[in-house]
């Protein structure tokens, strides 16, 4: 079979993007736009976010601040000697719904996964000005290449589930939901439909 | 009459869990190559042009394919004059436990009330068939769970008949939408009662992609579906397209006069699946 470069085959046109996020860029970005990632983000999944939303339920601190940040719904599979982390694609973000507007509550930015997301929980990026975006499912061993640094932060107990902080080096995505409330996989089921795309919130 | 040590079996069941989760079989590759030149969205045809550079990375250097690598789903199927000596099933659980250990795998087994991980991957869900001869096969489906979430069964009346059945499929491929990291391959079980569907559901996805059902009747079935589910799906990853799923496979057994079960298994465009025979 046909055996392609590693360093191609990403999305074309993609915009680099800083996370942390600076002010003022989210508004820039919209829904379907391609993006770069490079910077810090912090890993959680099913029960990363159990985990989080019962220390604030207890009136304790979180292990991270989330202030400007971007969530990445991961479960890594384990490195081997040598590596910075073994495969690492996106997890299905619906199943975090149920936490997330509690950590948008605490300045959360932005979140990465896969899939679409609730209502409430777009109403809740929107109030409180996050992005969502996704990134190619089942892609885990080409999206490690974009890990430069990986360590862990809490809930080692957790296996898969604890919580990581990367560093990432342009790592691709698209724009789900963007601040205006637009929402990209709408979008493409209403240009399959032929009909004009009317946002839901 | 043939014997088969137990440790035999574990270890190639070791060497199955490894391969099947860094090394794609051909035709889940075949599939991808061939959505890819047929694609229209650009968007579509870039992520599954990824998909083909992740599986090279995979194989090459034994990464695997998805960080989801599943709860172990296991088909035996074992001859009435093989004797295996020592336990068949702690064998296979032995063997899923190394191959994880050593191939750093993700260890994705938790108990459902306490959600407390069991660190090793086991148990796997194994299902056991007996047939005449004197051949221990074991096929291995290592099972995502972004997929497998997005399943379904349901009890039809039998008025509903085909176009019920048709409806209830394509309809769960929809929405699904991009939850289940499409293209995705739509194992349908029919008929039976309420678990055999669902296991027939499972079993469909070992067969080889795309190959149709040997009965013409059920084969034109899949084609109709699958082409629905293409024609109406959100594409590959939800971006749009003509690729929301690679295959269709419906494997069908008689049922009640009363009852027309209808069982959807998901399975993601990282089908990996594996069998050998001892
Ligand atoms: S659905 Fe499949 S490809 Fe997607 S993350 Fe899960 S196991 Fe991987």
């Amino acid at each position: 079979m046909q055996r392609p470069k590693i360093d191609k085959g990403f999305f074309e046109n993609l915009r680099p993007i800083s996370i942390p996020f600076a002010e003022n860029v989210l508004q820039t970005l919209k829904a379907g736009d391609l993006v770069s990632l490079s910077g810090s983000l912090y890993t959680g999944r099913d029960q990363t976010h159990r985990r989080l939303v019962a220390l604030l339920d207890e009136g304790r601190k979180l292990p991270i601040d989330l202030q400007g940040q971007l969530l990445y719904y991961v479960g890594p599979s384990p490195a081997k000697e040598g590596q910075v982390i073994g495969a690492a694609g996106p997890t299905t973000s619906y199943r975090m719904d149920a936490y997330t507007p509690r950590l948008l509550e605490l300045g959360l930015k932005g979140t990465l996964g896969k899939g679409s997301r609730s209502m409430p929980v777009r109403e809740a990026m929107k109030k409180h000005g996050a992005v969502y975006f996704a990134t190619v499912g089942g892609a885990g061993a080409l999206l490690s290449k974009s890990i430069i640094k990986s360590e862990l932060l809490a809930f080692e107990d957790a296996g898969p589930e604890a919580l990581f902080r990367f560093e990432v080096l342009n790592f691709p995505a698209v724009v789900i939901n963007d601040l205006e409330g637009n929402d990209y996989y709408e979008m493409v089921t209403a240009e399959r439909l032929g009909v004009k795309y009317e946002k839901s919130i | 009459m043939k014997t088969l040590q137990s440790s035999e079996i574990a270890a190639a069941v070791r060497g199955l869990a490894m391969s099947a989760s860094c090394d794609l079989e051909p035709d889940i590759l075949d599939k991808l190559l061939a959505a890819r030149d047929r694609e229209k969205s650009p968007l579509a045809k870039n992520a599954l042009e990824i998909l083909v550079t992740n599986a090279n990375i995979a194989s090459r250097e034994q990464i695997p394919v998805c960080q989801d690598t599943g709860i172990g789903v296991v088909f035996v199927t074992i001859g009435q004059e093989v004797i295996v000596s020592g336990s068949l099933e702690e064998a296979i659980q032995e063997g899923i436990r190394a191959g994880y250990a050593e191939g750093f795998l993700r260890k994705s087994v938790c108990d459902p009330v306490t959600r407390k991980n069991t660190g090793t991957n086991v148990p796997a869900v194994i299902h056991f068939e007996i047939v005449p001869g004197d051949t221990l096969r074991i096929g291995f489906l290592p099972k995502g769970c972004g997929s497998e979430n997005m399943s379904g069964l349901v009890m039809l009346p039998p008025s509903a008949g085909l176009p019920g059945v048709e409806e209830y499929v394509v309809q769960k491929v929809k929405d699904a939408g991009s939850n289940p990291c499409p293209p995705v391959v739509v194992g349908v079980g029919l008929g039976g009662t309420f678990e055999k569907a669902a296991l027939l559901a499972k079993k469909s996805l070992m067969r080889p992609l795309g190959d149709p059902n040997p009965d013409a009747k059920v084969a034109e079935i899949e084609q109709r579906i699958l082409q629905r589910i293409n024609q109406e799906g959100q594409g590959v990853m939800g971006w749009g397209g003509v690729n929301t799923a690679l295959a269709v496979h419906m494997d069908t057994y008689p049922t009640h006069i009363a009852s027309l079960p209808v069982a959807v298994n998901i399975q993601c465009h990282a089908h990996r699946h594996k069998e050998i025979e001892l």
